[in-house]
């Protein structure tokens, strides 16, 4: 199955990494309202606070669950000790939020500067008797949804091992469940367990929100298939038990160092699908899932094909239109498999970092998606260079650009439709119920110059403008 | 270290940026990781820039860190300078660069070499400076840069225009209403006979900063940016500079006193006390408005005040000399220059608050409960916890902060911004007042007849759950699509399931 035996293969490039993009800490705005129980404390300087105040918009007035440790010179110089100043704040935190996690992020500068956070936080974990788990998510080596692959990944060393004890203790549970349950809904619970099919335990990655969790369960319900806990949970302190063998699969394209860490140091076995993003992604994942089980999956046909009948107002029109990716988010290779089904042309996928190994599969289905619709194979360009884009664009005069917030209007100015590419990773596109949602977004700017078509107000900027 | 959630300012190289990128064709090379080029993301959303900000970065990463630069920034340097052809490249150090501690000026001594336009290294130490400092700091640097330039070539513009002329030094991209300011100064300068020689830094370029020794005197409208500037221009020329911010109706007179004076001082001979006159009694509302009984009902409300210093001093004037409103305490965060704070607003004021803190802001707003805020964005949000109306005076702003319609903070037009601002701010205040006085709108208790009004149809728990996921404002439509689906279906319960199938078949 590997890419490279095909006759015509997909492309790819990598240019200079002069590309915009958020800055991986900006999980924390995601994560810190994922995990509730949480607190997130970025160990970074002005311009990291900065970029989050103005990231997070009016989260920030929301009392987050998050703060800077803002560091100063005396810091810089080492003049101050490292544990003694993490240690003051992160009682600060305790006494005035009592959280049942403390997440550091590393950032570029405790890199550089070689803070021993990994070190510390034992140490001080055992002193102040909270969990303080360690994520280096900075920008020199990662972007944007990164920062949560490095979050998982941390937290997937925190998950328990199903220990004897615990056991007994569930067992406990579940018997004064069922006596409370009794006669109430004592064959409900029977039932519950018989719709499933027996098959080893799954635990899924990845942070969604909470109605996509109960949509994506749903799903594999109706497979038979139970979903045993995810990574992360809603609480820290519920996170999914992992022994070895169990088997897990990534709801994102981001998450290989999470995958890594599940099959290395949890011995976890990986199911490599494709992402469940549009209706295609989303049946491939089931199927795939369902294989490994030798489940034979129920209904998927109609189902797919029941999305994609109530995407038709949409799709059509898109069909026919090309995109381009600038690239920033790491969904790309998936949001443009999905784009080339309803019959977009992909021109170009930037990304910033390509796993080829953990979307494998996702690679494949974007190549046999290419072949089934008679589309060109789009090339995949690391590490992007801005500038470069910017010139293929004017060249290409693709349809729709998905870039980031910094080039956005610009192109609009010069009579290029943009989708702002960061709304795709707050927005809920996963699974068949969200396929819409994706659409709704992608479709917009469409949509909005229908709406506009007539008024001749295509290009906004002098001519001088443009060299 | 320190425990921080918000911050007024932003760190220095923000400064930095806002200045290169508001002169016409210079830009800026940051010395950055990935993701530190947030900048361009805020003015292209913020100001809605039609054009590319003129930012990229040379990006810092691991191979940095292990070998340093090398030739990276140069090469990125000579490379723009092909591409875009700038007069002027500003490399720009961040806080992440600054602890490499790698040699900048030399990277720009070598880019100076091939180079076709001029490269300057932003001399500012990260951990000293804020935004604000550091822009003002980065202003003066380029102005010194061009006229030290033209000196040595000798294409420095001699003597001084032949009618009275200005620099105005200060307005900037991302700044507060400056390029309504900016509008309404030029407008005033007009009106008062003086031609406008240079505006700087906002539009323009580098290579008019040579004749800025033409003009007979230079005014500086914001305290935190341009002052430097200024300060070497009459060092080096004698040039007079104000800085008396003309924001509203009492400070616009003394700013145009004070032209008077300077210019008439070099032989200009003009007064502009009928002008003052005529402007103060009947084109700006806001003399009237104070005589107005709207005005009168204000009197002895209390108020609080926090921003920059520019701003929230202006404002504090305002509310206590020109409107009557009693002012507890007055507020900035510019605590590097706190003194002159304190001495414009002492006796405008009960009590002087400098602090970073928003906490300690938060606080002290909480305390004295006064009828209406005048704050930065984050004093708005308190002002909404505490169901007090708070008009923004000062950055840091919002999207919603950046008006298309004309909104000047300064001059005459200026007054009756604020007049607006500041009188929208208490009515508000007054109508939810009444209103809770009162019981509300309408108490009768309001009978729609809504499609769910009478529901034959049983929500499970698990389906209550998931609709209690759905945000607030939209639960309402998605729970009535939903039982309309469940009742053209002929389901009984509505689960989790024939939710999301609903959200499936109607999108809703």
């Amino acid at each position: 199955m590997t890419v490279a035996q095909q006759p015509e293969a997909l492309s790819f490039e990598c240019e200079t990494g002069n590309y915009h993009t958020f800055c991986p800490i900006s999980c924390v705005a995601w994560l810190y309202q994922k995990i509730e129980d949480s607190f997130f404390l970025v160990i970074g300087t002005k311009t990291c606070g900065y970029f989050l105040q103005n990231a997070m918009g009016v989260m920030i007035f929301a009392e987050p669950r998050y703060a800077m440790a803002e560091l100063e010179e005396g810091d810089i110089s080492a003049q101050l000790s490292d544990y003694e100043e993490l240690k003051r704040l992160c009682l600060q935190i305790k006494r005035d939020r009592n959280p049942s996690v403390i997440v550091w992020i590393g950032t570029c500068t405790t890199e550089i500067i070689k803070t021993d956070l990994e070190g510390l936080a034992p140490k001080l974990e055992s002193e102040i008797g909270i969990p303080i788990v360690v994520a280096r998510a900075n920008g020199l080596d990662y972007a944007f949804t990164q920062g949560e692959d490095t979050v998982l990944a941390a937290m997937a060393n925190r998950c328990p091992d199903k220990a004897p004890v615990a056991e007994t203790e569930k067992i406990e549970r579940n018997a004064i469940a069922k006596l409370l349950n009794f006669g109430k809904k004592k064959e409900d619970v029977a039932q519950d367990e018989s719709e499933y099919v027996d098959h080893p335990p799954l635990v899924l990655f990845g942070s969604l929100p909470d109605p996509v969790v109960t949509q994506l369960t749903l799903e594999l319900k109706r497979q038979g298939i139970k979903v045993s806990g995810w990574l992360p949970a809603k609480r820290f302190t519920e996170l999914p038990v992992l022994e070895e063998g169990y088997y897990v699969a990534g709801v994102n394209p981001f998450l290989s160092r999470t995958a890594t860490t599940l099959m290395r140091r949890r011995k976890c076995k990986l199911i490599g699908a494709p992402f469940p993003i549009g209706p295609d992604g989303t049946r491939a994942w089931i199927e795939k899932i369902c294989s490994v089980f030798g489940i034979t999956p129920k209904g998927l046909d109609e189902r797919e094909a029941q999305i994609w009948a109530g995407l038709e107002d949409y799709v059509k029109l898109i069909r026919g239109k090309s995109v381009f990716f600038m690239g920033d988010n790491l969904l790309e290779v998936s949001q443009a498999r999905f784009l080339i089904r309803c019959g977009m042309t992909v021109h170009e996928i930037g990304i910033p970092y390509m796993d080829k190994r953990y979307q494998a599969a996702e690679l494949a289905l974007l190549e046999k998606t290419c072949q089934e619709m008679n589309s060109p194979l789009p090339r995949i360009v690391e590490k992007p260079d801005n500038y470069n884009q910017l010139q293929r664009i004017y060249e290409l005069k693709p349809d729709l650009v998905i870039t980031g917030m910094a080039h956005a209007n610009p192109l609009e100015a010069r009579g290029i439709n943009t989708k702002w590419s960061v709304e795709f990773t707050f927005a809920q596109i996963h699974g068949f119920t969200n396929a819409r949602d994706m659409l709704e977004l992608v479709t917009r700017p469409l949509r909005r110059n229908n709406n506009l078509k007539d008024l001749g107000w295509d290009k906004l900027v002098r001519e001088e403008a443009k060299i | 270290m320190k425990l921080a959630y918000w911050m007024y300012a932003g760190p220095a190289h923000i400064g930095t940026l806002r200045i290169a990128s508001s002169f016409k064709n210079v830009h800026a090379i940051m010395h950055a990781p990935i993701g530190d080029d947030y900048f361009n993301v805020m003015r292209s959303m913020l100001s809605r820039e039609r054009d590319f900000t003129p930012v990229t970065t040379s990006v810092v990463d691991r191979n940095v860190l292990a070998r340093g630069s090398q030739e990276k920034v140069v090469d990125n340097i000579i490379r723009k300078d092909a591409e875009e052809h700038p007069d002027l490249i500003v490399l720009t150090p961040t806080c992440t660069s600054s602890i490499l501690q790698e040699d900048l000026h030399n990277f720009v001594e070598r880019a100076q070499l091939e180079a076709k336009g001029d490269v300057m290294l932003a001399d500012v130490n990260h951990y000293r400076y804020n935004e604000l400092q550091a822009a003002d700091r980065t202003l003066d640097q380029i102005v010194q840069y061009y006229i030290e330039k033209a000196r040595k070539r000798g294409e420095l513009a001699e003597g001084k225009t032949a009618k009275p002329s200005v620099n105005i030094i200060g307005t900037t991209t991302l700044g507060f209403h400056n390029n309504h300011d900016c509008t309404e100064l030029k407008r005033l300068m007009a009106d008062l006979g003086i031609e406008v020689n240079t505006l700087i830094p906002e539009g323009a370029s580098v290579k008019d900063l040579k004749k800025m020794s033409q003009a007979w005197f230079n005014l500086v409208p914001y305290r935190e940016l341009g002052l430097t500037t200024a300060r070497y221009l009459e060092e080096q020329f004698g040039t007079p500079y104000i800085d008396i911010t003309p924001m509203g109706v009492v400070e616009t007179a003394r700013c145009i006193r004070k032209i008077q004076q300077v210019i008439n001082a070099q032989g200009a001979e003009v007064d502009y006390e009928n002008f003052i006159n005529e402007q103060t009694l009947h084109v700006s509302q806001a003399a009237w408005f104070s005589r107005s009984i709207d005005c009168q009902n204000l009197t002895g409300k209390k108020a609080v005040v926090f921003g920059d210093n520019t701003h929230a001093a202006a404002i504090t004037k305002i509310l206590a000399r020109e409107m009557g409103i009693h002012v507890v305490w007055a507020g900035t965060y510019c605590k590097y220059d706190a003194d002159w704070f304190r001495e414009q607003v002492s006796e405008y004021c009960d009590e002087v608050l400098i602090s970073e803190d928003h906490g300690e802001i938060g606080d002290a707003i909480a305390r004295v409960e006064p009828s209406a805020i005048f704050g930065t964005q984050m004093e708005r949000h308190v002002g909404k916890r505490l169901d007090i109306p708070c008009g923004v005076i000062a950055a840091p702003i919002h999207v919603q902060n950046f008006p298309i319609g004309y909104k000047p903070f300064m001059g005459y037009e200026g007054t009756n911004q604020i007049t607006d601002l500041i009188y929208n701010s208490f009515t508000l205040g007054m109508e939810d007042h009444l209103l809770e006085i009162f019981g509300g709108h309408d108490t009768k208790e309001v009978i729609t007849r809504g499609i769910s009004a009478d529901s034959d149809l049983n929500w499970t728990k698990d389906g209550q759950a998931e609709l209690n996921k759905i945000p607030g404002f939209v639960r309402g439509k998605v729970k009535r699509n939903t039982e309309k689906f469940a009742r053209d279906r002929g389901f009984k319960e509505i689960n989790a399931e024939v939710l999301y199938a609903a959200k499936e078949a109607v999108g809703a």
